[in-house]
């Protein structure tokens, strides 16, 4: 069915920029927003906004029943649900198909999949996809046979986890015990569900991801890699495309390798599978898939020039999916530095408040997605993501060049910004060469090659 | 001290049920501005001109779009006092289609008197007038989609 209004069950940047495309198709917008989002940008580019509850997220957009009957209320033909929040919820997607919404996103069944990391793991290895030597441990004692057979150093992950939560690095076999009851009870508590599995801990390692879409029938495409190396505890900051020095032959494994497992899913919609390559050894490992749109999607519409939302829109639609592999040129570089309201002066605090200017970027090659205009506030119950400040150039020192001339261009006050910090990353030798690894920022943060830490 | 997001909600929540517009609170060295979107949002809505919007729809139905330009003025007499509701839903008047109202205008409530039904998916909520008086207007139509923190009635407190 053509869908003429969507609900968009989110906030910030990502509910701005489905707003944009739902124009740009003559789509109309209902945003579902929490009290303190009232009076935020994409509440006044919406066609409407319907408020959902008080601002803490467990009371609006967290309330899978809420969201749904906005939508039913409101007449949305579907449902948008950004990243985050509900993005990744199966009971979301469950209670949308059977209230006669679409959900714009996987099925409930493949969100399950992707989502209990145990299986994850199964299903890359039925689609000879590799995965890092590990498994699930069923007791202390298994744990530690298991941990005896992959060697330390090794990590504990949460089942229900991901994207960095729930995980305990074990440099000694005697610590495993330990670590298992610890990061059971953190991932009990986490994501309500306590099972653990075990992998081993490679060193020196780069996060590459590879970007898919699916029609939900077996058709799948890939748009490339993204690189995100540049992360500070599990949290990325600085994204590219295409990933610096990578053997072609191993990028076309790693593409490969992620259509193998999505189409193994008959995987829907937009989606994100997550690879750890091995600095050393040019070998990789799959990570973890994401079931939704990603912050980071822009670098990947700036060298496709294909939009990612519209995409997304079009296949929950059932609309027939004609994009074929040979049809995606990717073109250029492009890097994207997430502008957070976090203190790099305070160990990163998230800092909250009334932002009195904020003068953003423009100029040949660059893209904003941001919700922050002067006088914006930026609450405190949400993520700190102030906007993205995408680049695109012919080549990567190109994109480079102009990325240093759009952040030292942007003007954040009122707010602490980690404008600093992506200032020095980029000037850094080692980013400048490309290709770092994810313990980069740590190693910059003590050498002090990177400010204020 | 510091705030608490709880503590914040809580400011929220008290702005909301007050007559002021905006609050300047700065404690500890943390400063919080919240403001209510009540006067803004009629001139956003001019200024960028009338949606896109299908006739015969809830959406057309709403006369202008953003959620504050449907809300009524908040009453200037301090004895009227706004019903608003807890949650985005279904709103009712009745306990079931053809039963008399819970409450007409005029009527005499309590604090806990159920005043109507918001219903989110199958799920019944009762809402109480939460004051003692009379109800002087209701706002909300039977049947329609109602927001969070939207007035529902406006009461008239007694004494």
């Amino acid at each position: 069915m053509a869908i003429r209004r969507i609900l968009i069950a989110n906030r910030g940047e990502i509910a701005a920029r489905i707003i944009r495309t739902c124009r740009k198709l003559g789509i109309e917008t209902v945003l579902a927003a929490s009290a303190a989002d009232r009076d935020s940008l994409p509440a006044r580019l919406a066609d409407r906004t319907v408020c959902i509850g008080a601002a803490r997220p467990g009371e609006s957009y967290l309330k899978v029943e809420t969201i749904v009957q906005a939508a039913l209320g409101t007449a949305a033909d579907a449902i948008h649900p950004g990243y985050g929040f509900l993005s990744e919820r199966a009971p979301l997607a469950r209670l949308c198909e059977a209230s006669g919404v679409l959900f714009i996103g996987p099925t409930a069944a493949q969100i399950e999949a992707v989502g209990d990391k145990l299986r994850a793991r199964a299903e890359a290895e039925a689609a000879a996809v590799p995965i890092v030597p590990g498994g699930a441990v069923e007791s202390t004692h298994a744990a530690l046979e298991l941990g005896r057979r992959i060697g330390a150093p090794l990590l504990v992950k949460a089942v229900g986890g991901g994207g960095g939560r729930g995980m305990q690095r074990v440099d000694r076999l005697e610590a495993l015990p330990a670590a298992l009851e610890l990061a059971a009870a953190e991932a009990g508590a986490a994501f309500g569900d306590a099972r653990v599995y075990l992998e081993r801990y490679v060193a020196s390692g780069r996060h590459v991801e590879v970007q898919v879409l699916g029609d939900g029938r077996g058709q799948v495409v890939h748009l490339g890699e993204r690189d995100c190396s540049v992360q500070r505890r599990y949290q990325k900051l600085i994204e590219e495309t295409p990933a610096p020095h990578l053997p072609d032959e191993l990028r076309h494994a790693l593409h490969a390798a992620a259509v193998r497992f999505a189409r193994r899913l008959d995987y829907r919609g937009a989606g994100t599978v997550e690879f750890l390559v091995d600095a050393a050894t040019n070998a990789f490992y799959f990570l973890e898939m994401n079931a939704r749109i990603q912050v980071e999607h822009p670098v990947t519409e700036a060298v496709c020039g294909i939009d990612l939302i519209a995409e997304q829109i079009a296949i929950a639609g059932g609309a027939d999916f004609t994009l074929q592999q040979g049809e995606v040129r990717r073109e250029g570089a492009a890097i994207e530095c997430r502008i957070n309201a976090e203190d790099p002066a305070r160990d990163f605090q998230p800092s909250p408040g009334l932002v009195r200017v904020a003068d953003w970027p423009a100029g040949e090659g660059v893209r904003v997605d941001t919700h922050i205009t002067a006088g914006a506030r930026v609450p405190p119950f949400y993520d700190s993501l102030l906007g993205k400040i995408i680049v695109h150039g012919p080549d990567r020192t190109t994109a480079l060049t102009r990325l240093r001339r759009a952040i030292a261009a942007t003007r954040i006050e009122g707010v602490a910004t980690n404008l600093s910090f992506h200032a020095a990353v980029l000037e850094h030798p080692e980013f400048e060469r490309g290709g770092v690894d994810t313990g980069f920022v740590a190693r910059a943060l003590r050498g002090n090659a990177v400010p204020e830490a | 001290m510091s705030l608490t997001a709880a503590d914040v909600a809580e400011i929220m929540r008290l702005l909301e049920a007050s007559h002021f517009d905006e609050l300047e609170l700065e404690v500890d060295g943390m400063k919080i501005s919240l403001r209510r979107n009540a006067a803004g949002g009629a001139e956003r809505a001019a200024a960028r001109g009338a949606p896109a919007v299908r006739a015969a729809t809830p959406l057309a139905a709403a006369a202008t779009p953003g959620i504050a330009s449907a809300a009524p003025a908040p009453p200037a007499d301090p004895a009227l006092c706004d019903v608003s509701s807890p949650l985005l839903g279904t709103f009712y008047r009745a306990p079931k289609p053809g039963a008399p109202p819970f409450v007409e205008v005029g009527a005499a409530v309590e604090a806990d008197t159920v005043i109507a039904i918001v219903e989110v998916m199958k799920l019944m909520n009762t809402v109480r007038a939460g004051v003692h008086g009379t109800v002087a207007e209701i706002f909300a139509r039977d049947g329609e989609l109602v927001e969070y923190g939207q007035a529902l009635m406006r009461v008239r407190r007694a004494g």
